[in-house]
């Protein structure tokens, strides 16, 4: 198969408005990724699958990945004048790296038995713009796989035909496997009439006496 | 292949009309499950049937959901071994054999020579009792109760009995470590197994006098659910179902991964997609397992079964991201880790294989009786532990 290299640089030459880049990965077996804009990555997925020397037609594995909002810290040397005296000094600068949610799919092919190549695209935030292109139109196998990926992460795949929650039940609401969910006491917990009758009741019952304080 | 992919059908269903656009007959919506004796578990269909027709089915799923990912990023690599046991809980051999397999791709361990062939001999052991179990449970779907599943639960005991005696644990093995396997067998433990596989063939044989050229099994099996090529591959199908659909792809000979290469045996691959084919895919499957055992077993060397640089205990692989897959008996199996360098995972993904294989299930039953439709799950082979994880 094609080195990464190779592929971002056909893509950039079919695709001039696509942006990609490569994601290093340190680990033993190393093996690298493309990091596709969201915007321009239904296109890429597209070519992928249906050029002649690659052939991935097969989409084997899809999930997605939390990235909440992460304090980076990096020493700089600012020159600074200390006692009259102009002197370097090192001063941690530290920025914030807004939060994003990713969906990482891991292609193969079947005609041509080489892989994977695994692509990866971002949302813009956690919130309200997490939004990428769904890319069950061009492989089938994707479907369950982003309803899934939509139930715990949140990420929404605009295009998919049925995005529903699949794995909790529909009137769940929150994301379960983001890093900072917190799960609730009682699951199954529903308000009912009982609860406001219980406060009307509690006027009536006897003042609790109030630890006092010694002073 | 410039099209799209077929999308799911049937997403409203119109009422049958007459010549005069009149409604003729009424569509039934029947919920079938979760606690239903043929789906395996708790599974749901959603089945919209027009007569005994299915005209539209959705999957329903989820009710045995524990969050095992969520589970696999609050405690440490070692610590989440057991826990992939219970995914497939058929094959823990398997599932641990992946999970091990990924560990040891990320974190760059070797396996000695001795525990490959152990890992080997365990996973074809495994595949023969799923195999065999699930030709049992889906012909008892077809209606032949009882009798055909428990001759095989009587194999699979004896199975079972080797993982025991080996493990210490009939299903929830445990058994599979980074870097090797957690004890070693002996050689009456070999005897044992010889005489275990020697036997099979013989009980695949009477086995197959019941069912192969069965009549009633002819006639519920042959042209239905059929998979076309294509769809299988498009919806990332994998195992014997994607085979039976005609597509030689078993990752023990594209990947190769542990010794498979080593090992001389064929991939069988089905003609036209149909259960018939699916059952004797899984049939002649287990007839290659046989001769692979046989193989590992005449030849496994002696030596330690653990790589001595494999850490257990504070065990923080380097920081990174990686994919490892295996050719479980339902399919792809495969696990996404991304670490952070800390001792538990920043990210534990599991692909299932058989949540995947049930993405076609309304194509495959779509014109077919509800009575299919139940023959039809059976042949897809789902193990509820994996699909809702």
């Amino acid at each position: 198969m094609e080195t990464l290299e190779q592929i971002q640089a056909r893509l950039e030459a079919a695709l001039p408005s696509a942006k990609i880049e490569i994601v290093a990965n340190e680990c033993a077996a190393g093996e690298r990724s493309l990091l596709v804009d969201a915007a321009s990555g239904f296109a890429v997925a597209k070519f992928l699958r249906d050029d002649a020397q690659l052939q991935l037609d097969y989409c084997s594995n899809v999930t997605g990945v939390d990235w909440p909002d992460k304090e980076l810290s990096e020493k700089i040397k600012v020159k600074q004048v200390v006692d009259g005296v102009e002197k370097e000094v090192e001063e941690v600068k530290k920025t914030i790296r807004p939060g994003f949610l990713e969906a990482v799919y891991h292609l193969y092919s079947m005609s041509l038995k080489h892989g994977p190549v695994v692509l990866r695209m971002r949302t813009e935030n956690r919130a309200d713009k997490a939004h990428l292109p769904s890319l069950t139109p061009l492989w089938r196998g994707a479907e369950f796989q982003e309803r899934e990926v939509y139930d715990l992460y949140g990420v929404i795949f605009d295009g998919h035909p049925d995005l529903r929650r699949i794995l909790m039940w529909d009137e769940f609401t929150g994301f379960p496997m983001r890093r900072d969910y917190v799960a609730p006491d009682d699951f199954e917990y529903e308000p009912t009439p009982h609860d406001e009758v219980l406060v009307e009741a509690k006027k009536h019952y006897p003042v609790e006496p109030k630890a006092e304080v010694k002073s | 292949m410039n099209t799209l992919a077929t999308p799911p059908k049937n997403f409203e269903v119109k009422p049958k009309l007459d010549a005069k656009g009149e409604e003729l007959g009424e569509l039934l919506e029947v919920s079938m499950g979760p606690h239903h004796p043929s789906t395996h578990g708790v599974f749901r269909m959603d089945v919209v049937l027009d007569g005994e027709k299915v005209v539209k089915l959705k999957p329903v799923f989820g009710y045995l959901h524990r969050n095992h990912e969520k589970i696999g990023e609050n405690i440490s690599y070692l610590a989440n071994m057991p826990y992939t046991d219970r995914l497939d809980y058929f094959c823990s051999m398997t599932n641990n054999w992946a999970y091990a397999l990924t560990i040891e791709k990320l974190a760059g361990l070797a396996v000695p020579e001795r525990a490959e062939y152990i890992r080997v001999i365990m996973a074809e052991l495994t595949r023969l009792q799923n195999h065999t179990c699930l030709i049992g449970f889906f012909v008892q779907d077809m209606g032949a109760l009882g009798t055909p599943m428990m001759y095989a639960f009587r194999e699979r005991e004896k199975i079972l009995d080797l993982f025991e005696e080996v493990s210490g644990a009939r299903m929830m093995c445990n058994y599979m470590r980074f870097g090797g396997v957690r004890v070693d067998v002996n050689d009456e433990w070999i005897a044992k197994t010889k005489k275990v596989v020697a036997d099979y063939s013989k009980f695949l044989d009477e086995f197959g006098t019941f069912l192969t050229e069965n009549e009633i099994v002819l006639a519920r099996t042959q042209f239905v659910g059929v998979l076309p090529k294509d769809l299988a591959i498009n919806a990332s199908i994998t195992g014997p179902m994607l085979r039976a659909a005609g597509v030689n792809y078993d990752l023990r000979k594209v990947d190769k991964y542990g010794i498979y290469s080593r090992f001389d045996f064929q991939v069988p691959v089905g003609e036209h997609g149909d259960i018939y084919d699916r059952y004797m895919i899984r049939v002649l499957e287990m007839r290659e397992s046989i001769k692979i055992l046989e193989q590992a077993l005449r030849d496994i060397p002696a030596g330690p079964v653990m790589d001595p640089k494999a850490k257990l205990r504070g065990f923080r692989p380097k920081a990174g991201e990686v994919y490892g897959r295996v050719e479980g008996p339902k399919g792809e199996l495969g696990f996404y880790v991304i670490s952070d360098g800390s001792p538990n995972a920043y990210r534990y993904r599991v692909r299932p294989p058989s949540f995947i294989n049930l993405t076609i299930l309304e194509d495959m039953c779509l014109g077919h009786n509800i009575s299919d439709a139940v023959v039809i799950l059976g042949s897809v082979d789902i193990v509820l532990g994996e699909v809702d994880r």
